[in-house]
């Protein structure tokens, strides 16, 4: 099952090389690029847009990002996962080298791109992807004047994402859960799917090598601990942690403790597939009077409870595409018509639990269509939202233990959000 | 933290060269670091700046480290091509190596790796015998990764340096990364070696859980793949690892979680209990469903693989179906494979919800996904038998939206349907002849033909409607004309009055007379003479019953799922394929880039095409999507036609009708089947390498049984020990559906020459305008490269023998081979260019010398022992090229059998 990279290419939006390193020797550039530009040149094939595709002994995956390819090429059976994962690992760290990952800021930095090329892997091999520590020593020009004498320790040590020595004055860690609330309707009114994907964002600024604890109202855990659960305990389907959590630990009295990387990441993301009211319910009825005109109707109902508010309330109504003149009138927030989008933008900036709001909208649509009526696409209602201070799951965050030998004292600062995530009722 | 690099790149005057020149041998450090940013830079857009080897490797003694960085880059790609000169940089590479500061020296060493230059090789080994024990673990974990470097340019060397022990010594190593990439270069080391050299023992599967706790997410993933090939003792052990592994279920790593998962899946098979194995497949849904979270080509990997793992495990994720439910922003790769699980996943508890998916999906834009969503109905109702109903309102429901894909492809799958269950909802095909003028593509339009002829009897009009097609017959595609002969002859079995019989005389001379299509041609003959001899066994024939389909969506047979299983994660659990069918063999795939450049368009290769070759070759969704509807044979075999004085007759007409290149005698053994029917969705081939006059062919016989015309047939060898490939392009007309052709392909030698030991595997892919790729193999039998000047003057054979040293005679016995006549058996090795020089007796034995001259003129001098008649045949061979004795000897037990 051994397997590994031959070279790794980034190119252009036509497929060209840009920096490319070969790890390997045995694919060479010339070859990828001729396979890669035609590969692009032929879409709407569907099997041509395959991320992992093979020619003539050698696949290739790609993933896109921006104006760019990153795309592997390999001889062997190698780990596919691994490898896709790890080029959008390496968008990670070009992004915070270079702000952002394009065409341009390859050309203006190609020196490090082949340094960290070089530093991130290793005979195709995935070496090394922790952009933070990375940057302690390969550095841009501004930054190149010191020597670095050694590697940073965390390359090689168990704690792989947190270099020593961090100082602060003050010692804060802010905690943000946030909650994608994901849903999709059918045009029966039917919730065919809806979950709930949870996100503890932390940004840490922490001194030394503090170890943290963080407790949640676990079902499990407060059940194994002997504590009361009524009402307040939550079930977490699927938890995913950062490296740094110690997973055996959890696994053994899930308890979730781990030194943090210094700055911001996901420490944990969870599943929740319980079925959930759907917080802001849309209905819409189109009517198509005579050939040449359209009227949309649209009642929006938040169905949460009435101390919360959800925030920048966007709804996208699809309209068709070769509607004209807009006639819009709405009970609350305004409404755009984006055509490029074939859609209609309705903007509420503040939506108050319980409340009711109206849509009317009217187009005209030219009389004469063509013969063969090829069908309309047919986009879903998506709705963006966000609410404050309120979690779908319920999920609290009981405590956060910061202990480290110097015995500073840290404040953890918590925040709740639930914002939508892909939202989607589709039309009749 | 931008930089301002692109002025490198804008320099692209002239005298360009020389002036790098200068600049790089510039006393001002900042020239020079520029000027090697400029050669790096021309390098990078492809520019040939080797001819400045010598200038940039002068720029290596120094401090700073990036310009050091760069020299080396600008090593790793030019000095194979100037090796001479390459040697200039060895000792700084030497000094580098024991530099204080633990970057460069593992720096050193990386790159000395990479270069694939033998001078630097041999000064490598001291240097990584350093580093492998250094004292820092990043200098250590970086000589592990270079130890699997060296093994691939000399592998010799790094066991006669004992490197492979020391890397072993490494599994041991208090660092984590240093273990995690030890196990990386193992691993690697092990897939070419055919010895033994790193296998997980149950002291080193605790060492290695251990560091699983510690090691960064990309060595995690290593470790887990290394030991997914751990065969645990029993079932507790199984059970051991597979607590010690669950916890990475937990990881936000996909990668981690997918190769656990393989462990998981692999000890599994271990255990007994069936709690147990109950409890870890419900550990094991949540992650797999969280996956579909990732970023979508992450997302394209595990829905292939889950598609396997429900195959194998379908319990696991029986209550999960919604999680496949596509959504609108899928891209187009994700909806294909989410709609493959759908079907599989589909029940008679779910179906209605899946119903209702599937016609949402079936008034989608995008015209692939939507005709694949209608064909998922098709296969529903052919899979579960109590929703056929519903499925077939459903797409009843499709046509009469009146979409004209959507009614063809669903003409298709009903067509299916009424296969699978005869008899039972023919009362639609009312609904179905309504929609028959707008049918346009051969598929559909064929499958309403035989729907038609298959209920002729139930279809009061059904003359009327098979005679509005009559019209245009000579211009419709083979598929429809020849299911448009099948069901006129249905309709006048089933009616025989007079308008059928006007139709029949029409088709029938269509399809003979003005017809150039054989196929067509042959079974229209066989229906006139059934017609005309027999009616009613024209009836048994053509009316028998036919046998029933079934679902065949989980299409993989165990075996191939259980090595599919076992690599979860890599590639070919995404193609779907083994990975021999991929990867050009682990060791031999290492090509070395200068003669890697492809030789274009040199035979028929996909070379000239290779965006061709790419959907189809391991046809990621391909294969899974040719969905179970290409199976059913329309008409009669009429090889089973019970009627035998006309099969005589048949066998002539296929001869004569069928292009055949070399006449077939039928006295010649027929060639071996190198990929059966099954395998090959109904496309059989038979092949074997024949010596024609001194021209080495490749005998090929292809068969069609598969209900689509097949043509644009390529052929292409993978590089194999004589360099067999084919000197003029592959040449087989378009294959009917149930005919043959026979293709004889002049080969030529050292074409492709595979350089590792001598080896008979010929492997063979064969594609064609229609189908994936087929590959299988073949042997390279040494007679066939026997010369036709390889006898030997008596003098001369005795000299030969006796110059050659004794070393090189080998001999083997043939234990159960029986020599039955001495001549027999002389003008029969005479055939195959093996030629009688003498013989003598001793004993009762017969003692038979013979010469042969084999490719690039080996000469073989032969001695064979045997007494006539009764078994065992003793063959000494004495040859300059010992290494080919084997192949010989290979030969030789074919030559006798």
């Amino acid at each position: 099952m051994a397997g590994a990279a031959s070279a790794l290419f980034l190119l252009d939006i036509k497929g060209r090389v840009l920096v490319w390193r070969d790890y390997r020797g045995d694919v060479s550039a010339v070859q990828a690029e001729r396979f890669f530009t035609k590969l692009i040149e032929k879409d709407g094939d569907p099997e041509s847009q395959n991320p992992v595709v093979y020619d003539n002994g050698v696949t290739y995956m790609f993933i896109q990002h921006n104006n760019v390819y990153l795309m592997i090429a390999s001889r062997q059976n190698c780990n596919a996962s691994s490898l896709l994962l790890f080029l959008h690992r390496v968008v990670d760290v070009f992004k915070h080298y270079f702000e952002e990952l394009e065409e341009e800021s390859l050309r203006d930095n190609f020196v490090v791109v082949y340094e960290l090329l070089d530093e991130m892997m290793d005979f195709g091999y995935p070496q090394y992807t922790e952009a933070k520590i990375l940057s302690e020593f390969i550095k841009t020009d501004a930054y190149r004047m010191e020597v670095t004498q050694r590697p940073p320790m965390a390359v090689t040590n168990a704690v792989s994402w947190r270099s020593e020595g961090i100082r602060y004055k003050k010692n804060e860690v802010f905690l943000d859960v946030v909650e994608s609330v994901n849903i999709l309707v059918n045009s029966n009114g039917q919730i065919i799917r809806s979950d709930v994907v949870g996100a503890l964002k932390m940004r840490t600024y922490l001194s030394g090598m503090p170890e943290c604890k963080l407790g949640l109202n676990d079902r499990v855990l407060l059940e194994a601990q002997g504590r009361s659960t009524k009402g307040k305990a939550i079930d977490l389907d699927d938890i995913k942690f950062h490296q740094c959590v110690r997973l055996a630990r959890f696994e053994n009295d899930r308890t979730i403790s781990f030194i943090p990387p210094d700055g911001s990441f996901d420490l944990m993301t969870y599943r929740l597939s319980t079925q959930v009211k759907p917080l802001i319910w849309v209905e819409a009825q189109v009517e198509r009077h005579s050939r040449s005109r359209i009227e949309l109707m649209v009642k929006a109902r938040s169905q949460f409870k009435e101390r919360s508010t959800a925030t920048n309330v966007e709804i996208e109504l699809p309209v068709p595409s070769d509607a004209t003149n807009p006639n819009i009138r709405t009970s609350m927030g305004s409404a755009s018509y984006a055509p490029e989008n074939d859609a209609l933008l309705w903007k509420i900036k503040s939506f108050p639990g319980g409340k009711e709001y109206m849509l009317r909208a009217e187009f005209s649509l030219p009389s004469i269509t063509a013969e063969e009526a090829t069908p309309e696409k047919k986009a879903p209602i998506r709705v963006k939202f966000e609410i404050p201070y309120f979690t779908v799951s319920g999920i609290q965050v009981r405590y956060l233990k910061i202990i480290e030998k110097s015995g500073y004292q840290a404040l953890p600062w918590v925040r709740y959000i639930t914002m939508a995530g892909e939202y989607e009722l589709r039309l009749i | 933290m931008s930089g301002h690099d692109s002025k490198y790149f804008s320099t692209t005057k002239k005298g360009e060269i020389p002036e790098l020149k200068d600049e790089l041998n510039s006393q001002y450090k900042d020239k020079k670091k520029d000027a090697v940013k400029k050669v790096i830079a021309a390098m990078t857009v492809g520019k040939d700046v080797s001819s400045l080897f010598t200038d940039v490797v002068n720029c290596m003694q120094t401090e700073n480290l990036e310009l050091k960085k760069l020299v080396y880059l600008y090593l790793i790609n030019y000095a194979k091509s100037q090796p001479d000169l390459a040697i200039l940089a060895v000792n700084t590479f030497v000094k580098d190596s024991q530099d204080p500061n633990p970057l460069i020296r593992a720096l050193a060493v990386r790159t000395m790796g990479c270069i694939r230059v033998d001078k630097i090789t041999e000064y490598l080994c001291d240097p990584l015998q350093r580093c492998l024990k250094d004292d820092d673990p990043y200098v250590r974990k970086t000589a592990a990764i270079c130890v699997a470097k060296l093994y691939d340019i000399n592998a010799e060397l790094v066991e006669d340096r004992g490197f492979l022990d020391t890397l072993k010594d490494l599994i041991s190593d208090n660092n984590p990364m240093v273990v995690a990439n030890a196990v990386a270069a193992l691993a690697e080391i092990q897939e070419s070696s055919s010895r033994p050299i790193f296998e997980v023992t149950s002291h080193t599967l605790s060492k290695l859980l251990t560091a699983l706790n510690e090691c960064t997410e990309w060595g995690q993933v290593f470790i887990l793949d290394a030991l997914s090939k751990y065969k645990a003792a029993d079932a507790r052990e199984a059970e051991n690892i597979v607590e010690r592994v669950t916890p990475r279920l937990q990881h936000a790593n996909c990668a981690v979680v997918l190769s656990a998962v393989k462990m998981i899946l692999q000890q599994m098979e271990l255990i007994i209990s069936t709690d147990v194995v109950r409890n870890l497949c419900k550990k094991m849904a949540p992650p797999l469903v969280t996956l579909l979270s990732a970023e979508p080509e992450i997302q394209y990997v595990a829905l292939r693989n889950i598609n396997l793992i429900v195959q194998k495990r379908p319990t696991i994720l029986a209550h999960e179906i919604k999680v496949f439910f596509c959504k609108y922003n899928d891209p187009i790769y994700v909806k294909m494979e989410k709609l493959e699980i759908m079907i599989k996943l589909a029940s008679d508890r779910n179906i209605d919800q899946v119903l209702l998916e599937f016609k949402e999906y079936a008034t989608e834009v995008d015209v692939d996904f939507v005709r694949k969503a209608v064909r998922a109905i098709g296969r529903c109702a052919i899979k579960l038998e109590r929703a056929a109903e519903r499925c077939i309102s459903v797409l009843l429901e499709l046509i009469k939206i009146k979409v004209n894909y959507v009614v063809q492809e669903a003409i298709i799958v009903i067509k299916d349907i009424f296969r699978r269950y005869p008899n039972t909802y023919e009362s639609i095909i009312a609904t179905l002849c309504e929609s028959l003028d707008t049918l346009d593509e051969p598929e559909a339009k064929a499958s309403m033909i035989w729907i038609i002829g298959e209920y002729a009897e139930r279809i009061d009009n059904a003359d009327e409607l098979l005679e509005s097609f009559l019209e245009s017959f000579p211009e419709e595609p083979p598929l429809v004309q020849l299911q448009l002969l099948t069901a006129t002859v249905k309709l006048f079995l089933k009616k025989p009055t007079e308008g059928p019989q006007q139709m029949i005389q029409v088709v029938l001379n269509n399809a003979t007379v003005e017809t150039d299509n054989p196929d067509l041609r042959d079974r229209a003959y066989i229906y006139w003479r059934l017609l005309s001899t027999d009616p009613e066994a024209a009836k048994d024939v053509v009316l028998a019953e036919k046998p029933v389909i079934s679902d065949d969506s989980n299409q993989l047979d165990s075996s191939l799922l259980d090595e599919l299983l076992a690599n979860i994660a890599t590639l070919a659990s995404v193609y779907h394929k083994p990975p021999d069918a991929f990867v050009t063999r682990a060791k031999s795939a290492v090509q070395r880039p200068e003669e890697e450049e492809y030789p274009d368009g040199s035979e028929t290769g996909y070379s000239e095409t290779p965006s061709h070759a790419t959907d189809a070759v391991p046809s990621a969704s391909g294969s899974a999507s040719a969905a179970p509807t290409r199976q059913v044979p329309v008409s009669p075999p009429p090889a089973a036609a019970p009627v035998p004085d006309l099969l005589g007759d048949l066998i002539g007409l296929d001869g004569a009708l069928v292009p055949v290149e070399e006449p077939m005698t039928p006295s010649r053994p027929p060639l071996p089947v190198l990929l059966p029917a099954s395998t090959g969705q109904g496309l059989q081939i038979s092949a074997q390498l024949v010596r024609r006059d001194g021209q080495i062919f490749y005998s090929m016989l292809f068969e069609n049984n598969s209900q689509v015309p097949l043509d644009g047939f390529m052929i292409q060898f993978n590089k194999n020990t004589f360099g067999l490939a084919p000197s003029s392009p592959l040449q087989v007309p378009q294959l009917l559906p149930g005919s043959s052709a026979m293709a004889l392909l002049p080969m030529a030698m050292f074409q492709h020459v595979f350089s590792g030991p001598p080896s008979t595997l010929l492997q063979v892919a064969i594609k064609n305008n229609q189908q994936p790729v087929w590959y299988f193999n073949d042997k390279l039998s040494l007679h066939i490269f026997f010369t036709e000047d390889g006898k030997m003057e008596r003098a001369n054979f005795l000299e030969t023998w006796k110059s050659l040293p004794d070393s090189n005679e080998i001999s083997k016995d043939f234990p159960t081979h029986v020599i039955k006549s001495m001549d027999a058996t002389i003008e029969h090795l005479a055939a195959s260019n093996v030629f009688f020089i003498a013989k003598r007796r001793n004993m009762n034995q017969e003692v038979l010398y013979l010469s042969a001259k084999g490719p690039r003129g080996i000469p073989f001098l032969i001695e064979i022992t045997a007494v006539v008649g009764t078994p065992g045949v003793k063959c000494a061979v004495k040859t300059p090229n010992p290494e080919m004795v084997p192949l010989f000897f290979e030969g030789v037990d074919a030559l006798l059998k």
